[in-house]
């Protein structure tokens, strides 16, 4: 029996208030909030912050091979999913591979590993934007999702797979040159005629495949860029109204290539046992899987739950989340800008840069971040600390306004973490009034700057968020 | 194995110092052929005479040729020296050792920086190629957090604090007033600092060490030869240096209210020039005061005050020049700038003139016979520290 052993979601903490694009424009205003990821976030941080969350609710079970899929990447020609690899710190024989450039990518890697044998963790995440004032720009939303694919013999299936189909068909509903960096679209109506469609034949061929009728159907998630065809599917397949889970387009947005897989995770959540679950997605075509809760009392959910994601936020002002996605160039910090990183010393500190791990003195509880360096203690060799996991307190804390940041000021502090170990360590999430010493943080994989192309991935500490374990929030 | 330093075995026979300022007209090689013209002059020598030379620059020049070019030494052993802010101390210790050894009759130590060449405000190091991981946070960002720990430790209300480094400002400009070769000479009222904003944490633009160019020399030699060269030597007492293990960023027991570094090289220092109460036997001192807060609690790590103390002293003004031990009479950091290369040959270029009795209006009364200065480079929990203890007589 195959099926899903985790998932998990991230919904990046920045709001922007759609009322404020209007007001800035001098248009009409849109109702209610998209997720905006932050200035130190990309498609990779998210996803690796959502594969995070997946791995850890499925514990005992690790991929064969990690897909990642986005329609932002941040590079071309180099993989990215190594990257997330890294954070993750998987076997060096784990396949990971980009199955990007296309929204649809994400639903057809998932389909890819359902139909495999091996476990999979299929990544997806978007940063969605669009010209000022846009459609794009309003129903967008930045995020990421996971979900780890496998048989019940790599560990505790959370969903069984009952079945899938796809339809495929050339026709032009959206598209974008390689270096544009907003999407074109074809007058809306002509799409959705395609999509109901190529959604109902799916539909119809997926419910073959898994013997089941629209009437089992207990959740119903329909997904896709294209708005209008989604909300007109949802009411064509014979499913009631209040079996169609929430697209979240009032807080979050449409997070293009993470949605599919950010709504399936966001249903899984609170499916009863023996739920079964549709997902159709609208890309390109169609693609649509059915699940089935695992019968065996309440999945767990995943630490971070996507509802208590989607309801916190903070809002971001329109302005700075246009500096923040590099349309409004915002005066810096009088300081050089940062040096590119070295690729053989980025690859020497693979651990620590991208996994977080320290070391363990020999003989003794002492932390060390970074490593110590091998040979310097004469009780013997460091032993590797992980501590992309650990919760820390802030022990004192600064705010830089003279340094180089994309997004002034710094906000840094030096935090003891549980169990051993301390780091003086930028903080994020978080404004320069919202620390103060004895607060609770953890770790989470951002890109510090970019030089010369080359994105600066290492970790920050943020206030912990809810749901955390060990939090006190 | 054993550290026995060199006290009274080698003494300085001349300085020379520039004015340190925005030198927009004065390179590095400028600014270091004048200050070693004016050490050349002080000490009765010319640039052959001296056998060798050690030159302190930490961001302008690399190997010996930044100043055997300029100053066109042609066969000389010129070798260039750096360690962060301690850099221009460093190169005469280096001087003072090859002298004391009995390698050379005559050394030279020369420490340059232009600083403000970079186009960038504060001080800005090359890097050099790394993982990325490194924290980019400014210096002023590092010590601010050495402010709370300190007032909470000692239990020293936030608003007193911010009065507490004011007066060591306030004081710093006072001195840095009565002094020619300054980058700032005005006196600066402490209400007056208590209304700048904030730059990093509690500390303001007027907590921080401004940014100049300069250059600064000594002319080293044998103490038994000194009256050779001038009537009034300076011996050298004692030169401590320490670089930090750096454990104080990962030690969750390091508390930012000293600097573990500074305190070891003090020991180390006062060891070697035989002194036990450096409150009382030195007639002045020249801390490396780059923030504010650092001067406050070198006080304390360089045994001038008791732990948790130095505060109410600063209040007390026991380190203004008419203080028990007047700190930074020159004006320090503060005043001069930090032209990283040339400060510590600048501090003691202040105790030649103290000692020597040629300060004029900021003249102390020198009878103690000792003064110390002090440089440190680097952050809390990670640093280098460098001090230099001299004397007027030879014990």
């Amino acid at each position: 029996m195959r099926g899903i052993l985790g998932h998990g979601a991230y919904i990046p903490r920045w709001r922007l208030e759609r009322a404020s694009i209007g007001t800035a424009l001098g248009s009409g205003a849109a109702k209610g909030t998209r997720a905006v990821a932050s200035y130190d976030e990309d498609t990779t941080t998210m996803g690796a912050e959502a594969a995070r969350l997946a791995l850890r609710n499925a514990p005992g079970s690790t991929p064969a091979t990690l897909w990642f899929s986005t329609t932002a990447p941040a590079y071309l020609d180099k993989t990215n999913a190594t990257t997330i690899h890294a954070a993750l710190r998987l076997e060096r024989d784990v396949l990971a591979a980009d199955a990007g450039g296309a929204a649809r990518s994400a639903t057809a890697a998932l389909r890819t590993s359902l139909d495999g044998t091996a476990p999979a963790l299929v990544v997806a995440a978007d940063i969605r934007g669009g010209l000022a004032g846009g459609p794009d720009e309003s129903a967008g939303g930045d995020g990421a999702a996971a979900v780890l694919v496998g048989d019940e013999n790599d560990g505790t299936l959370v969903a069984t797979y009952l079945g899938s189909a796809s339809a495929s068909e050339e026709f032009l509903d959206r598209w974008r040159a390689p270096d544009d960096s907003w999407s074109k679209l074809w007058e809306e109506r002509f799409g959705e005629g395609r999509y109901l469609e190529l959604g109902e034949h799916a539909w119809k061929h997926a419910l073959k495949a898994a013997g089941l009728a629209a009437a089992d159907v207990t959740d119903l998630i329909v997904a896709g860029l294209h708005g209008r065809a989604v909300r007109a599917l949802a009411r064509r397949l014979a499913v009631p109204p209040t079996r169609v889970v929430d697209t979240l387009d009032a807080s979050v947005g449409c997070t293009g290539a993470a949605h599919p897989l950010l709504l399936l995770s966001s249903a899984l959540e609170c499916a009863a046992p023996g739920a079964v679950i549709g997902l159709v997605a609208l890309a390109d075509g169609a693609d649509v899987f059915f699940f089935r809760a695992s019968g065996s009392g309440t999945p767990v959910p995943p630490a971070r739950t996507v509802d208590a994601q989607q309801s916190g936020g903070r809002v971001v002002p329109y302005g700075k989340y246009l500096a923040w996605r590099g349309r409004l160039q915002a005066e810096p910090p009088r300081r050089p800008d940062p040096a590119r990183v070295s690729a053989p010393a980025a690859g020497r500190a693979i651990e620590w840069k991208f996994g977080f791990v320290g070391s363990r003195s020999p003989g003794s509880d002492e932390v060390r971040l970074p490593p110590a360096v091998p040979g310097a203690d004469p009780r013997g060799s460091p032993e590797p600390a992980p501590m992309a996991d650990a919760l820390g307190t802030v022990a004192t804390y600064t705010v830089d306004r003279l340094a180089y940041s994309p997004s002034p000021p710094i906000v840094f502090a030096v935090v003891d973490f549980d169990g051993g170990g301390r780091l003086p360590i930028e903080l994020t999430d978080v404004g320069p009034d919202e620390v103060t010493i004895g607060t609770r943080v953890e770790m989470t994989f951002r890109r510090l700057s970019s030089a010369d192309g080359i994105v600066n991935y290492f970790w920050k500490a943020r206030p912990v968020t809810a749901g955390v374990p060990g939090g006190d929030e | 194995m054993g550290s026995h330093g060199i006290r009274d075995k080698v003494a300085i026979v001349g300085m020379g110092c520039t004015r340190f300022t925005e030198h927009w007209d004065k390179g590095a090689d400028l600014l270091a052929v004048e200050a070693a013209n004016d050490a050349f002059r002080s000490a009765g020598v010319d640039k052959t005479e001296v056998d060798a030379y050690w030159l302190g620059t930490a961001l302008s020049g690399a190997s010996g040729m930044a100043l055997s070019k300029p100053l066109e030494l042609s066969g000389k052993p010129v070798v260039r020296v750096e360690n962060m802010c301690a850099t221009g101390a460093e190169s005469l210790r280096q001087a003072a050792y090859a002298v004391a050894c009995g390698a050379y009759d005559v050394a030279a130590a020369v420490g340059v920086e232009k600083a403000k060449d970079s186009g960038y405000q504060g001080l800005n190091a090359f890097p050099i190629p790394n993982d990325g991981s490194a924290r980019t946070l400014t210096a002023a960002a590092m010590f601010s957090m050495a402010v709370p720990a300190y007032a909470h430790k000692y239990g020293v209300d936030p608003a007193e604090m911010k009065r507490v480094l004011a007066e060591i400002a306030s004081k710093n400009h006072a001195n840095g007033a009565r002094n020619v070769r300054a980058q700032f000479r005005r006196e600066v009222p402490v209400e007056e600092i208590l209304s700048m904003p904030t730059v990093a944490g509690e500390l303001t633009v007027m907590d921080c060490a401004g940014v100049a160019d300069g250059a600064a020399a000594a002319i080293v030699v044998r103490a038994e030869d000194a009256h050779r060269y001038t009537d009034h030597p300076i011996y050298i007492k004692a030169l401590s240096s320490v670089a930090g293990d750096g454990k104080g960023l990962s030690d969750p027991g390091y508390d930012y209210t000293t600097f573990r570094e500074a305190a070891d090289c003090a020991r180390e220092a006062y060891a070697q020039a035989g002194i036990r109460d450096p409150r009382h036997e030195l007639a002045m001192a020249q801390v490396h005061d780059c923030f504010t807060i650092t001067e406050l609690i070198l006080c304390e790590d360089l045994g001038f005050a008791e732990r948790g103390m130095a505060w109410k002293d600063v209040l007390a003004g026991a380190f203004r020049l008419d203080g028990v031990l007047p700190v930074n009479t020159d004006g320090g950091l503060k005043s001069f700038g930090h032209p990283v290369g040339a400060s510590g040959l600048r501090m003691i270029f202040e105790c030649w003139l103290q000692l020597r009795g040629e300060a004029e209006e900021r003249q102390l009364d020198t009878s103690r016979g000792l003064a110390l200065t002090h440089n440190l480079g680097g952050y809390p929990g990670e640093m280098v520290s460098c001090i230099t203890v001299l004397g007027d007589q030879r014990s």
